[in-house]
């Protein structure tokens, strides 16, 4: 068991189950050590309650009092084909910042709807985001199907009214599965109470789910996170973002285009290391000095960005500050930093309904998103998220808060 | 998003593999928190997780670590820890702080009297004088999710205020790795460049890099520690685990939880978050 971990999220409604089903998860992998259990009985039984599953993840006093998940956690546990990590994020409106913090992390959404009560407000919400946010697999789980006896009519109505809103979606669920993961059936066995489902298991379906991976080679992209002054020398420090950089190879510094050469490529320990690859954390020096600083991008002289002042991206709004048109607010772009405005708001839109709000909009409130164009003080590199993810995501803030979290869809 | 899967899409045949994944992002923390900070310093506590991230430091800053490293001295520490410390020290040329509330130690405060305010009071009192004495703004940390359900709750890089406070219901977001750290006088950051790694991952990057562990961590006559700390608060446990590849093998099948040998978690069900709530580690 030496693989990456698969990191997921369960998101959902409040209420829906989705702590209760982590907890479920855990026990019936026998994932939990022997103290945690005796613990999570003895909890409940102060609170007056049955072993409650979901205080493996809910640990805050605040929130076993309250019955409710205030903030993201992440769990470890294993299977015999993989490692998982599961996030579970909060299901409360008031929340939302947590829930966001835990979907960027994550490669695989479990969306937890409540069969009785059905598709809520953050149900929607919570797909429309991680779509929003680039996590592209999902697997839905129609939960607590035991509180309407087990019924396939349900079960059917209520995917069709899902399946509906994802409709407005890019990203489509890979299962539809009934569950109770209060009684664990269907969770991590197939279950003989929904033997009318033809999907598989919730475990199983799990196990299937593969992350496509493109194979195509991207050009090189470094973005300057720090300088280091060593021994006299010069040392460019950062993360490969993408591509491949080697030494002798002549390299653009964006965006005031200087062209250097590598002189070498330093990791520690290994002093004749030739070359790096996405993903590695390098030291460069050059045959130039003092032209290179935090925020600056290295690119290949043979594919070079635009650098631009114009981005336009799919924003949303998580302050109770609304991002009003020509504001200054700060946007974060890999390691670039730089003061900007919002010039252009083309749509204001409801993420739960999905409903068109106003066209042409002055401002962007509370849980609204819209695609904005911002104008920046002095110009930024940027790729489309679906070209390079790290060159593709920003954030706004505001007094060092964060107050939006964007994707780039394009630039002007 | 999908960091994972991000090195394999590489196209070039080279792939990160896991360990290597999980140095690169702890290695890119360190990296930002000292961009932005500046006035930072790392805990050690000698154990394997913080002398995991000792080692990766040492890597993130091409082998010479330009912050001072803090050891939070309560006085009770196993014989070993410090013996350890004094050696690698030296070896690894870092710039040692040794931390101790010297005046609470005076009146004689000990793990007898009682466990939560002993903490408190050698560790916690002892860091915030520390922090006072040299103004730092960012404090490393090598605490792991998987460790304890309170843990992983935590941001990579977390807010305290100058009371150093934590305020676990209200954290900020903490989106992709556009990590938050804005010196401000009035707070200083946590950062938590460990919080993915998980107690088996810290074991197999210690045999894989060959990293000098304290023996504590070894079997001695069926026992060894998994955590360590206090001599008077830690016990070890039963084992037969007297090298690291055994260590490893063990923990792929074990299923009792890692502080179980720690007295001060156990107190009461929320201890955990009162000692973390006023600043604890």
């Amino acid at each position: 068991m030496t693989k990456k971990a698969l990191r997921i999220i369960i998101i959902g409604h409040v209420d829906h189950g989705k702590s209760t089903l982590i907890g479920r998860l855990l026990l019936d992998t026998n994932s939990l050590p022997g103290e945690t259990l005796s613990d999570l009985k003895r909890v409940s039984r102060e609170l007056g309650r049955d072993t409650e599953l979901a205080y493996i993840t809910d640990q805050l006093k605040e929130e076993r009092e309250r019955n409710i998940t205030i903030d993201t956690t992440q769990i470890f546990f294993s299977t015999r084909k993989r490692s998982y990590v599961i996030i579970d994020a909060p299901g409360h409106v008031e929340f939302l910042k947590n829930m966001i913090s835990g979907a960027t992390m994550a490669e695989v959404a479990i969306l937890v709807v409540d069969a009785r009560e059905g598709v809520m407000e953050q149900t929607r919400r919570h797909a429309f985001i991680i779509d929003m946010l680039g996590v592209n697999k999902v697997i839905v789980l129609f939960n607590k199907m035991d509180l309407v006896q087990y019924d396939r009519k349900r079960f059917e109505e209520v995917s069709a009214e899902l399946l509906a809103f994802f409709q407005n979606l890019s990203v489509k669920p890979s299962f539809m599965i009934p569950i109770s993961a209060w009684e664990g059936e269907n969770v991590s066995g197939k279950s003989g109470k929904l033997s009318w489902s033809k999907a598989p298991f919730f475990l199983d379906a799990l196990e299937s789910l593969t992350l496509t991976r493109l194979s195509e080679k991207k050009p090189l992209r470094f973005p300057v996170q720090d300088i280091y002054e060593m021994d006299g020398e010069e040392v460019i420090v950062g993360r490969v973002a993408s591509g491949e950089i080697r030494r002798g190879q002549e390299i653009v510094v964006l965006p005031n285009r200087a062209v250097v050469t590598v002189k070498s490529v330093r990791v520690f320990g290994d002093s004749n290391k030739k070359s790096a690859f996405e993903g590695e954390n390098i030291g460069l020096t050059v045959d130039l000095t003092g032209l290179v600083k935090r925020g600056h991008v290295i690119v290949e002289r043979e594919n070079q960005p635009e650098p631009t002042e114009n981005l336009k991206g799919n924003l949303f709004w998580m302050s109770e500050e609304p991002l009003k048109l020509t504001v200054p607010v700060t946007l974060r772009l890999a390691t670039q930093e730089v003061l900007c405005r919002a010039v252009k708001i083309e749509n204001r839109i409801n993420s739960s309904t999905i409903e068109l709000l106003e066209r042409e909009a002055g401002e962007l409130k509370l849980n609204e998103a819209g695609s904005v164009t911002f104008e920046t003080e002095t110009s930024v590199v940027a790729e489309r998220f679906s070209f390079i993810e790290e060159l593709g995501r920003f954030v706004i803030e505001k007094d060092f808060q964060v107050h939006g979290a964007g994707i780039i869809t394009g630039s002007l | 998003m999908r960091e994972s899967a991000k090195s394999q899409d590489a196209g070039n045949g080279k792939e990160l593999n896991y360990l290597d994944e999980l140095e690169s992002k702890t290695i890119y923390i360190l990296r930002e928190a000292y961009s932005r900070l500046r006035k930072v310093a790392l805990l050690w506590s000698i154990g394997k997780d913080s002398t995991s991230l000792l080692w990766i430091t040492r890597k993130a800053f091409f082998g010479k670590i330009p912050f001072p490293v803090i050891h939070i001295d309560t006085s009770y520490k196993l014989k070993e820890i410090y013996q350890f410390r004094d050696r690698y020290s030296r070896e690894w040329d870092l710039d040692l702080i040794i931390s101790r509330n010297e005046a609470a130690l005076k009146s004689g405060m000990s793990p007898d009297k009682e466990k939560f305010q002993c903490c408190n009071l050698l560790k916690t009192q002892a860091l915030k004088d520390t922090l006072d004495q040299y103004g730092f703004n960012g404090l490393f940390l090598a605490i792991r999710r998987d460790e304890h359900g309170i843990r992983a709750k935590e941001r990579y890089f977390s807010p305290r205020d100058r009371k150093f406070q934590w305020n676990y219901t209200d954290q900020p977001a903490e989106l992709w790795d556009l990590y938050r750290g804005q010196p401000d006088r009035e707070k200083h950051f946590r950062i938590h460049p460990m919080l993915h790694w998980t107690e088996l991952d810290i074991w197999r990057y210690v045999q894989r890099e060959r990293i000098p562990i304290v023996t504590l961590y070894f079997s001695k006559n069926g026992k060894r520690y998994r955590s360590i700390g206090c001599e008077t608060c830690c016990s070890p446990v039963d084992s037969q685990a007297d090298t690291i590849d055994k260590v490893v093998r063990e923990l792929e099948t074990t299923k009792t939880a890692e502080r179980s040998g720690r007295a001060q978690d156990k107190e009461d069900t929320y201890t955990m978050q009162k000692l973390r709530s006023l600043g604890y580690m």
